[in-house]
């Protein structure tokens, strides 16, 4: 019965999405209709041979199949957004890297960069939350979690928004909202498809063994509460046509920088902030084998944390047409935020006390804890840019590049390596990585790879910054633009550099994954979790 | 502290900690963006703006869809080099009609806030089409497609009335007109023009953007560039000090 109703369902997606191929307005909506046609029809056949099965008894221990596809998803997504990230940051210092002479639009840089930003935020970004936290809310709940298969629904409908997303950008779909750039309808997916995240993973909460809720889910529901509402209220748009990709955005120009930069700043705050700290609160303690530093600190942080983020958006804006008023309390909200910021920071840190030895023998917790530094650096930083004086040089210029790739490199891309190093051989049932060698190797890519991108985005944002300001004794402008553009010529080169030795180390980890799940060079037979069946 | 002994209420009701944690996360926007609708000196008041023309709305679109907005601001401090370099500050006014805003956030190439009149559309087309033919410095992507790509003006009517349901002051009148008054700003020798000129003011440039027979995507977008900046009437303009 079940089994029917969902085959119907389907079959009425295909239907719906077969119509929209027929009267669409744009190629984009046309390809974007056969991709539901193509996922519907396939589930839909599925759903038809599974009719008149007898019904399967509800599995029970934890739910880790979806948590290894997660882990998988979450490194392929990774490699795939490094690789575009390289692509532009040379296109920058090669312009014949667009390709636009063979391919006309589809690989300029207008196009591939929300692809890159996309991808490593939502695609890998958002597969290592998706993964962690539902590998982690079950481990700390004690509970399998809620929904049953709506957890799948989650993982692959989140693939579907990516692809959806991805193909958009390449085909000119954007409503060129800086980390909101797809269109209504992908949106409206999202939202649905979130809405089920926030079902599995507060269900869970709910059913769960333990009288206290551990402190990262409580950064992890922080996080889905709040991107659902950013999500919704900056996407707020009318559709030109229901057959049509373009929407018009519902807010114009100041009210619009706003509400854009509200949501902006915190998908910062909150996707790549209370999100990763949530892992952080789990990984860190359990590889250190140490428990949280303090309790205290962590219940301080966090609600100052999530209470102040929300305000530090109008920092993307001074100087702007906004109201100076707004601007000012951004200033003063975003400075405060270095101090709960530093709070997760002393706290993930501090867990090693009387462990700190262990970074000698294991690269994956040096690996964590290098996230933390980068993750107190780029915090530090934050504040720092967030001064109308220092503003006034780093806005508009590759030192705010600089500042998220010290962050997003530094602080969430390491954590979630040393997620996926402590996940992998737990999941897969073996009894450790298949080389530690390699993860040491993965370690100096990365880290070598972030300096010489930070530093050389310093060198190049402050230069820009001093030469466009530049006046002579006469008062006129010194420099021109374009001679700008030649003088960061080489700093361009050296931060693609930096990013071929992050992707490589990249590699390196997915190669070491790859062996550790199919048991390579591990003797021992597959065995159980020790606490509970993995099935 | 004994007010952090009480934290374990809320740690164990997952109810009440998502709705502090909500209560949390909205005071900080509903303070920041809720004043912005409801104070009138938000957006000056100042003369020459209008809706955008069809075929500027349509430049406009392409700007978007091409990601322009990733490289170049259209926002211009006020700071002695940026007026110095760009014009005048921009103003939150210039920007009403802009759904969305495209302020931008960096400049890999140069603030294009007031570019409109910068140039002449022949640099233009050159320019987009081979930016180091006359940039021997840029890092520029070409556009040279847009020459080729016929501007898709079907549903031009739908589009407007959709920037209308938003808020844009696009009459019935102008919206019937629209496909009238887009091709009108090609030809300004037209019957047309009469339209274009009553809906959207004497000041709307019209004339043949691309230097082309065909009508292109390079026409939309270098009407929508060469328009840039052009509309406020700075002679009529006072600055409020308290803003």
């Amino acid at each position: 019965m079940q089994h029917m109703v969902k085959a119907i369902l389907l079959g009425l997606v295909v239907l719906a999405a077969a119509i929209a191929t027929n009267f669409a307005r744009d190629l984009a909506y046309q390809v974007h209709a056969v991709i539901i046609i193509i996922w519907a029809g396939f589930l839909f056949i599925r759903e038809i041979g599974k009719i008149g099965n007898k019904p399967v008894p509800a599995p029970t221990g934890y739910m880790d199949d979806v948590v290894r596809a997660g882990v998988i998803a979450t490194t392929f997504w990774g490699i795939a957004g490094f690789t575009v990230g390289v692509w532009i940051a040379f296109q920058l210092a090669f312009p014949v890297l667009n390709l636009s002479e063979w391919t006309g639009p589809y690989f300029n840089f207008g196009r591939l960069r929300p692809l890159h930003t996309s991808a490593v935020i939502f695609a890998f970004g958002g597969n290592a939350l998706i993964a962690t936290s539902f590998y982690i809310v079950q481990r700390t709940s004690a509970a399998r979690l809620f929904g049953g298969n709506l957890a799948w629904f989650v993982f692959w409908g989140y693939q579907l928004f990516i692809v959806l997303a991805a193909t958009g950008y390449l085909l000119g779909v954007t409503q060129s909202k800086e980390y909101a750039e797809p269109e209504w309808y992908v949106d409206l997916w999202l939202t649905v498809v979130w809405v089920a995240y926030l079902v599995v993973f507060a269900g869970t909460i709910y059913k769960r063994k333990e009288p206290h809720i551990y402190v990262a889910n409580w950064f992890f529901l922080a996080f889905i509460l709040t991107i659902a509402m950013l999500h919704i209220i900056n996407n707020l748009a009318v559709p030109v046509s229901i057959f049509g990709s373009k929407s018009v955005v519902l807010f114009s120009g100041v009210q619009d920088a706003m509400v854009q930069w509200w949501y902006g700043h915190n998908a910062v705050g909150f996707f790549l902030t209370a999100g990763f700290l949530g892992m952080m609160y789990y990984f860190v303690p359990k590889q250190a084998e140490r428990p949280v530093y303090s309790y205290k600190l962590s219940i301080v942080h966090f609600w100052a944390l999530i209470f102040l983020y929300i305000w530090a958006g109008p920092h993307h804006l001074y100087y702007t047409a906004l109201p100076d008023w707004a601007q000012t309390l951004g200033m003063v909200m975003s400075v405060i935020l270095w101090m709960p910021s530093w709070g997760g920071m002393i706290n993930g840190l501090m867990t090693l006390s009387g462990a700190w030895d262990k970074l000698r023998t294991d690269p994956i917790l040096r690996i964590m804890v290098v996230s933390i530094a980068f993750y107190g650096m780029s915090t530090f930083e934050g504040p720092v840019m967030a001064i109308k004086a220092v503003n006034s040089l780093s806005h508009y210029t590759d030192w705010t590049i600089g500042h998220v790739h010290s962050g997003a490199l530094g602080w969430n891309g390491m954590i979630t390596f040393g997620a996926l190093y402590f996940l992998t051989p737990r999941l897969w049932g073996r009894e450790r990585l298949y080389s530690l060698k390699l993860v040491n190797y993965h370690f100096w890519l990365a880290t070598i790879g972030i300096v010489l991108y930070a530093s050389s985005m310093w060198v190049s944002g402050i230069m820009e910054g001093l030469m466009w300001r530049e006046v002579d004794a006469q008062g006129f402008l010194v420099n021109a633009f374009s001679d700008t553009v030649v003088a960061k010529y080489p700093l361009l080169i050296i931060r693609g550099i930096g990013g071929l030795f992050y992707l490589a180390g990249g590699l390196v980890m997915a190669f070491n994954l790859w062996k550790t799940a199919i048991g390579a060079g591990a003797a021992t037979p597959k065995q159980a979790a020790s606490a509970t069946p993995a099935e | 502290m004994g007010i952090l002994n009480k934290h374990g209420i809320i740690e164990r009701n997952a109810t009440l900690l998502m709705v502090f944690s909500l209560v949390a996360v909205s005071i900080g926007g509903l303070v920041e963006i809720v004043p912005l609708f409801y104070l009138q000196n938000t957006i000056e008041d100042v003369e020459g703006m209008r809706p955008y023309t069809p075929l500027e709305l349509s430049g406009r679109d392409i700007y978007i869809r091409e990601g322009c907005y990733v490289c170049h601001s259209q926002m211009i401090r006020p700071m002695r080099d940026e007026v110095e370099r760009y014009g005048n500050y921009s103003l939150a006014a210039e920007s009403q009609y802009d759904h969305p805003f495209q302020w931008g956030s960096k400049r890999t190439g140069p603030d294009l806030a007031r570019v409109g009149g910068r140039y002449s559309d022949a640099w233009q087309v050159d320019h987009l089409s081979d930016p180091r033919s006359v940039v021997p410095e840029s890092i520029m992507p070409e556009y040279a497609f847009l020459k080729e790509t016929p501007l898709d003006i079907e549903f031009i009517e739908d589009r407007l009335v959709a920037d209308s349901m938003v808020g844009v002051p696009y009459s019935d009148v102008m919206i019937a007109s629209a496909k009238q008054d887009l091709l009108a700003q090609l030809d300004p020798f037209s019957d047309g023009i009469d339209s274009l000129y009553a809906n959207y003011g004497e000041n709307v440039v019209a004339r043949n953007f691309d230097g082309q027979e065909e009508l292109t995507e390079m026409d939309a977008l270098v009407a929508y560039l060469q328009m840039l900046g052009t509309l406020v009437d700075f002679s009529t303009f006072e600055p409020d000090a308290s803003r």
